[in-house]
């Protein structure tokens, strides 16, 4: 019986420290983070780069967010936000949001079903042509099913869909999609953005900081905990790696971290929470199948046999990134083929010499050998990340009878390049902002994408994206997935090389982190935050 | 004496008109736009979106129109809006002057505090054990890449006093800026130092063998007397100049420093700027340090006069 109440009485107590830090938050308190470069601007629906992201998406709220309390994205894990509760009409074509009331923007005003109208209006093209909300709109692809807003009262909006999508509420969980206040100009959203959020735009120093501090009418009740958030750009990692060690930041700036660097940290300060995790971003090459040589399939092909994942993983990441098609591969990610499926395809055969042999022996066809190489360039943007990979890439091109030269390109006009297709072979990162098939394939290989880097037009891959896009039964949708993502590799079509992965520390005085695994780009509300200091 | 002045700050004018135009003209002919720019940061190249951006910041205008804009509203202290941020160009600017005024005052003021002194000590022991060591110092600052250097301190003062002197947050007194400072402008002045340590040795040890420093030795002037009085004076004119070049650098050649020690100065702020070819702020930022170069030179002049009495400007 003494056994039996000593066992209940130490179950109680590991119940109670585990469940404390429900009861225990502290109020107050400034987070102090650096940040690595500085935000192109603060406008999220403009810009493409966890640099906005990661600072600013706690200035505003979406519709609907991906659960903050879950390490993984999953379209089962979407939590009420700005709406309180959505439905769909028989048909899925229209899902209307029931709007929460008396939240204010950060300027007092109220917040209404007209903001949710103007800012996907501005988001699918359909905005005025006077509104200046926003002026450049990376993600209109997200929104090419959308047909129409309808505002049915203040707290009510419908989406209206041309078909079903299924994936349409992920992508309005994402990071990527607050809701933008329809009175705010776009100039002020760029530089000192309004929202509905956790948190208020106080500063935005070009090259120097970014000050945020808590709202205190934000509709969320005792959130947020942090009196403000203190992010100080320090472009030099150096010294961003020193700041932490000497506790002038409590947090790195997310995926900062690379695999030495973290044995680094952890050395020099022990007490470090430090987590590894995938990015959704993936190393890829860009092939111009528009210009000779890549315009013939099999030069195509043999560049993708040569490639052997292993030395890039090896060499960039310890070991520790991942291998996977265009989606990231699971458990990480909820779309990825399994791993004896991702090896039957070109490029990922665990025997590389015999991959590497049929390479030799197609470009031997074409006229080419260990004396008379094909000779490219391989551009990317003059930066380490990009760059690294590209100098092993060209090591490995070789065992094609491929003779390539670095190209480093300035990287503000990395994409004017690319879309000029003033190149044969790219490196590139590509992220993801949700984890779904319909954000990676309709950004990346559809053949009417802003993103499209490489023209890449396949009327069967168009057809069986939008057959993807528009089932509802998602194994169905997985079968489909896969087939596009053997399709691509088939055809070249930006082979991945790996799925990054990197590591965010924080100090153990913060609490209330939890990072997602299957994208970067979500997340980062920072209302859940607290100091324990 | 007059007419002197006039004809020089006349060349000042000219050198500062032909600086705006160079500045002008180069500044478009280097590839990209910062409509492209701002464009590809979003990761698309959407034509349509381009030409917007363009014709909002009145791009498209012909290159004439839009240098007459830019002096005319210079002239009177409009220096226009930063492409970028979007604010005015003078509230993007004008913080940053004085940090890396001071940080360049600090770093000028040691190394001249330390390579005078130490260049005199220098020359009067010459192929002593003590000029050896001053030269090995000194060839060693001129050396060391100061980044490399920035780094070691840092890395050196989070192991021992678990501590990092970065510009993180805005110092509350001018006491704790300068302190704040001082450790990046001793990094900095230590190079600028071994160089004026140099030029001021090589200077002293010519002065020391001239006639007029026998004389004053052989009527029974003091060694202190002879080394300062009469040599110094004669030995420093080379090296105004050289402090008045480091001046005119150190304004807006701080790069690197202000990179590792996370220093929101002008130097670190004009590279980005022109990463994002923000014109407005290039273009102001580049004909103020045109500026602070044509005066330090100026005020070089000047001094030639003060301290070499024999040097006069004729009318």
């Amino acid at each position: 019986m003494r056994t039996r109440l000593a066992l209940l009485a130490g179950g109680l107590a590991a119940f109670a420290v585990t469940a404390s830090p429900a009861f225990a938050q502290k109020q107050g308190g400034t987070l102090r983070i650096s940040h690595r470069d500085n935000p192109p601007s603060a406008s999220i629906h403009e810009e493409s780069t966890i640099s906005v992201v990661q600072p600013f998406m706690a200035v505003f709220n979406n519709l609907v967010v991906f659960d903050p309390k879950e390490k993984i994205n999953s379209p089962d894990k979407i939590v009420p936000d700005l709406a309180e509760s959505w439905a769909y009409n028989p048909s899925q074509t229209e899902l209307t949001f029931k709007l929460r009331s008396g939240v204010k923007w950060h300027d007092g005003k109220p917040f209404t079903a007209k903001d949710v109208k103007c800012t996907w209006d501005a988001l699918a093209g359909k905005a005025d042509e006077k509104s200046d909300l926003i002026r450049k709109n990376p993600r209109r692809v997200w929104y090419s099913n959308l047909k129409e807003v309808k505002v049915g009262s203040d707290t009510e909006v419908t989406f209206v869909l041309d078909r079903p999508q299924p994936s349409f509420l992920s992508i309005l969980a994402a990071g990527y999609s607050p809701v933008y206040a329809c009175h705010a100009q776009g100039r002020d959203m760029r530089s000192k953005p309004i929202g509905t959020g956790p948190f208020k735009v106080v500063d935005f120093k070009r090259n120097e900081s970014i000050k945020l501090v808590r709202n205190p009418d934000y509709w969320k009740k005792g959130r947020p905990y942090l009196d403000a958030i203190d992010w100080k750009i320090v472009p030099n990692r150096s010294t961003r790696m020193l700041g932490f060690v000497a506790g002038e930041f409590d947090m790195t700036f997310d995926s900062d971290v690379t695999f030495p660097l973290l044995e680094d940290i952890k050395k020099q300060k022990p007490d470090a929470v430090c987590e590894a995790r995938p990015s959704n971003v993936n190393q890829n090459i860009l092939i111009n199948p528009e210009a000779p040589p890549f315009d013939k399939p099999e030069v195509r092909r043999a560049l993708v046999l040569s490639i052997d994942q292993k030395p890039f993983n090896d060499i960039l990441f310890q070991g520790n990134a991942l291998s996977g098609a265009a989606m990231l591969p699971p458990p990480a990610g909820f779309w990825g083929m399994p791993k004896e499926m991702l090896q039957t395809l070109p490029g990922f055969s665990a025997d590389i010499e015999k991959s590497r042999a049929e390479a030799r022996k197609i470009m031997e066809g074409l006229g080419y050998s260990k004396d008379k190489p094909l000779k490219v360039k391989v551009s990317t943007r003059n930066i380490a990340i990009y760059r690294d990979p590209a100098v092993i890439l060209i090591d490995q091109l070789k065992n094609a009878y491929i003779e390539a030269e670095l190209d480093p390109i300035d990287t503000t006009v990395w994409y004017t390049k690319v879309q000029r297709k003033d190149y044969q072979l790219g490196m590139n990162l590509t992220g993801l902002g949700v984890d779904d098939p319909d954000t990676a394939f309709y950004e990346n290989f559809y053949s009417t994408s802003d993103r499209n880097y490489t023209s890449y037009k396949n009327p069967e891959i168009d057809k069986l994206i939008d057959q993807q896009s528009a089932e509802t039964d998602r194994e169905k949708r997985k079968k489909i997935v896969w087939e596009i993502e053997k399709k691509l590799a088939e055809d070249g079509a930006r082979p991945v090389i790996v799925h990054n992965v990197a590591a965010t520390c924080w100090t153990p005085q913060l609490k209330g982190v939890v990072l997602q695994h299957n994208s970067i780009y979500n997340g980062w509300r920072f209302e859940d935050m607290w100091l324990d200091r | 004496m007059g007419a002197y002045l006039t004809r020089r700050f006349l060349l000042m004018v000219l050198t500062l008109f032909g600086m705006s135009v160079l500045i002008f003209v180069m500044l478009r002919l280097v590839p990209g736009n910062v409509a492209d720019i701002l464009v590809d940061s979003a990761g698309i190249a959407d034509p349509k979106e381009k030409a917007k951006i363009i014709a909002e910041l009145g791009l498209d205008r012909p290159i004439f129109d839009q240098y007459l804009q830019w002096i005319g509203g210079l002239t009177r202290g409009d220096l226009g809006f930063a492409y970028v941020s979007e604010r005015p160009a003078i509230e993007e600017i004008a913080p940053r002057i004085p940090i890396s005024a001071k940080l360049a005052g600090l770093a000028l003021f040691f190394s001249v505090i330390l390579g005078v002194p130490l260049g005199v000590i220098s020359a009067v022991r010459q192929n002593t054990g003590l000029d050896y060591m001053l030269r090995v110092i000194s060839l060693s600052g001129l050396s060391l890449p100061s980044f490399w250097l920035g780094l070691l301190i840092l890395m050196a003062s989070v192991q021992w006093f678990g501590m990092i002197p970065i510009y993180t947050n805005e110092p509350r007194s001018f006491i704790d800026e300068m302190l704040l400072l001082s450790i990046p402008a001793a990094a900095v002045g230590f190079r600028s130092s071994a160089l004026i340590m140099r030029l001021t040795r090589s200077s002293m040890l010519e002065v020391l063998r001239q006639d007029y420093i026998r004389t004053a030795r052989s009527k029974g002037a003091s060694q202190t007397s002879v080394n300062y009085e009469h040599a110094l004076r004669n030995a420093l004119l080379p090296v105004v100049t050289i402090v008045g070049i480091e001046a005119a650098f150190l304004v807006g050649g701080l790069i690197v420093t202000e990179t590792v020690f996370n220093i929101p100065g002008v130097a670190r702020f004009l590279v980005e700027a022109i990463l994002w070819r923000d014109y407005p702020i290039v273009q102001n930022l580049v004909m103020l340090i045109a500026f602070v170069v044509v005066t330090v030179n100026f005020l070089v002049d000047m001094a030639y006069m003060a301290l070499d009495p024999r040097i006069k400007f004729a009318d």
